[in-house]
């Protein structure tokens, strides 16, 4: 099996992993993680593409690798906002959770 | 005998299981040190998928620079996830989910194996516009970021500051032009300041060398910027530097160099060489060197302020 098919079997696998944390995780910044595990494992695809893609001669395309770079910094941003988002709301609710029924319960903050 | 393609499963194997273990740890701390792990080991697939550019941007931002923040966030979210257990998903959706995820894993898998034996490429167009008469760059990934599909690179670097407006956006109105939070603790350990001392001034020469280099070689602006981002939120660690204010004027000014010098050059292109974010034959190199080094002040500055969050009461400085 050459390098490049196995690094698209390893970004499947990444891909399946990550969406089982994503849903099962209760914790924002697990899902966060998780999503960014996801996102590896869509770039690893799209390399080996790069990979295949070298029909000028050279040993990789330029273009997807390029786009994955491009990829990598707007995962990265995307995922800071993420955080932010999530401190947000512990900052203002005093918890992180998503569970919609946890709203309904007395928090923390309120029973002082 | 090779044994490349033993280190090959090797490698693959240590990725998924690392992976796996950022997703099924217990705790967050531990999940977000694999994470990290991760991040590194995957840098060398992509060494091994001929991809250096990639690697490196991988291991200085998608391991690095994140890991940073997921270890920020979860300091700063420590306190409360003792304070309230999370209900657990029942065995039934664990089952079900974890089906689906091998369901979307064969599905992908399946078609990696059947590729069309001729793929489609652009890689002809790009080889062209990068040995062409507008470019004279060694590296093609740099050709192309730059030159070939140079619209995407300067959006993407609106991108982050879209992305850094809407960080400081989440803060409260009161705080409004203060700076973030510190990022490290009030007295850093020795051994965080001892690696600020030693690793902050070679890893600034390391950025600014792969910049440089970017231009004939595995490098470029995204990778020397994001490890002199990586500099400075070391020194923010030790707390030789403070987070700044967000209403300074340098600041705000860094934060727009890369994308507005880039826009300039583009527009000046039309009268110059003929067409929006078309280089003059011959000046290619330098323009393009000189609008990477405004690229990399603005990468260096948006990274750390994405990572030290939005502005904070209580941390005037």
């Amino acid at each position: 099996m050459s390098p490049s098919t196995l690094a698209g079997l390893v970004g499947a696998t990444l891909v399946g992993l990550g969406l089982y944390g994503l849903v099962l995780h209760p914790h924002p910044l697990r899902k966060l993680l998780a999503f960014n595990v996801i996102g590896n494992g869509v770039f690893l695809v799209f390399g080996i593409i790069a990979r295949r893609g070298a029909a000028a001669g050279l040993s990789f395309d330029p273009v997807p690798q390029a786009m994955v770079i491009t990829g990598i910094v707007v995962a990265f941003a995307a995922s800071a906002l993420a955080v932010a988002l999530i401190l947000g709301l512990y900052s203002e609710a005093g918890r992180v959770t998503l569970d919609p029924d946890a709203w309904t319960k007395p928090g923390p903050e309120e029973g002082k | 005998m090779n044994i490349l393609p033993f280190l090959d499963i090797l490698l693959a194997s240590l990725i998924v299981t690392v992976a796996a273990s950022t997703v099924v740890a217990r705790d967050l701390f531990a999940a977000v040190v694999s994470y990290v792990a991760y991040g590194l080991l995957l840098a060398f697939v992509w060494i091994r998928l001929y991809a250096p550019d990639v690697a490196l941007t991988e291991a200085a931002v998608g391991s690095g620079v994140t890991g940073v923040l997921l270890i920020t966030a979860g300091k700063r979210l420590a306190a409360i996830r003792k304070a309230e257990p999370e209900a657990q998903p029942g065995p039934a959706l664990k089952w079900l989910t974890g089906a689906l995820a091998v369901l979307v894993a064969c599905a992908l898998a399946a078609a990696i194996l059947m590729l069309p034996d001729v793929p489609p490429s652009l890689a002809p167009e790009a080889v062209t516009a990068a040995s062409g008469p507008g470019a004279g760059l060694g590296n093609p990934i740099t050709a192309v970021l730059i030159s070939y599909r140079s619209f995407d690179t300067m959006l993407e670097k609106v991108v982050l500051i879209l992305a850094v407006v809407g960080v400081w956006s989440i803060g409260k109105d009161a705080a409004w032009g203060n700076a973030p939070a510190p990022l490290g603790r009030s007295r850093p350990s020795p051994a965080m300041v001892f690696l600020a001392q030693i690793l902050a001034p070679i890893g600034t020469l390391i950025g600014i060398h792969i910049f440089w280099v970017g231009a004939d070689a595995p490098g470029g602006a995204f990778q020397g910027g994001a490890l002199l981002a990586a500099m400075w939120m070391v020194a923010m660690m030790a707390r030789f530097d403070e987070p700044p204010r967000i209403d300074a004027k340098w600041l705000r000014l860094g934060l727009v160099a890369g994308p507005a010098v880039f826009l300039v050059v583009g527009l000046a292109g039309i009268s110059m060489a003929g067409n929006f974010f078309a280089y003059p034959p011959g000046f290619a190199k330098p323009i393009i060197i000189f609008i990477e080094a405004f690229m990399v002040l603005s990468i260096a500055v948006a990274l750390p302020l994405l990572v030290a969050g939005p502005p904070s009461e209580g941390y005037e400085t």
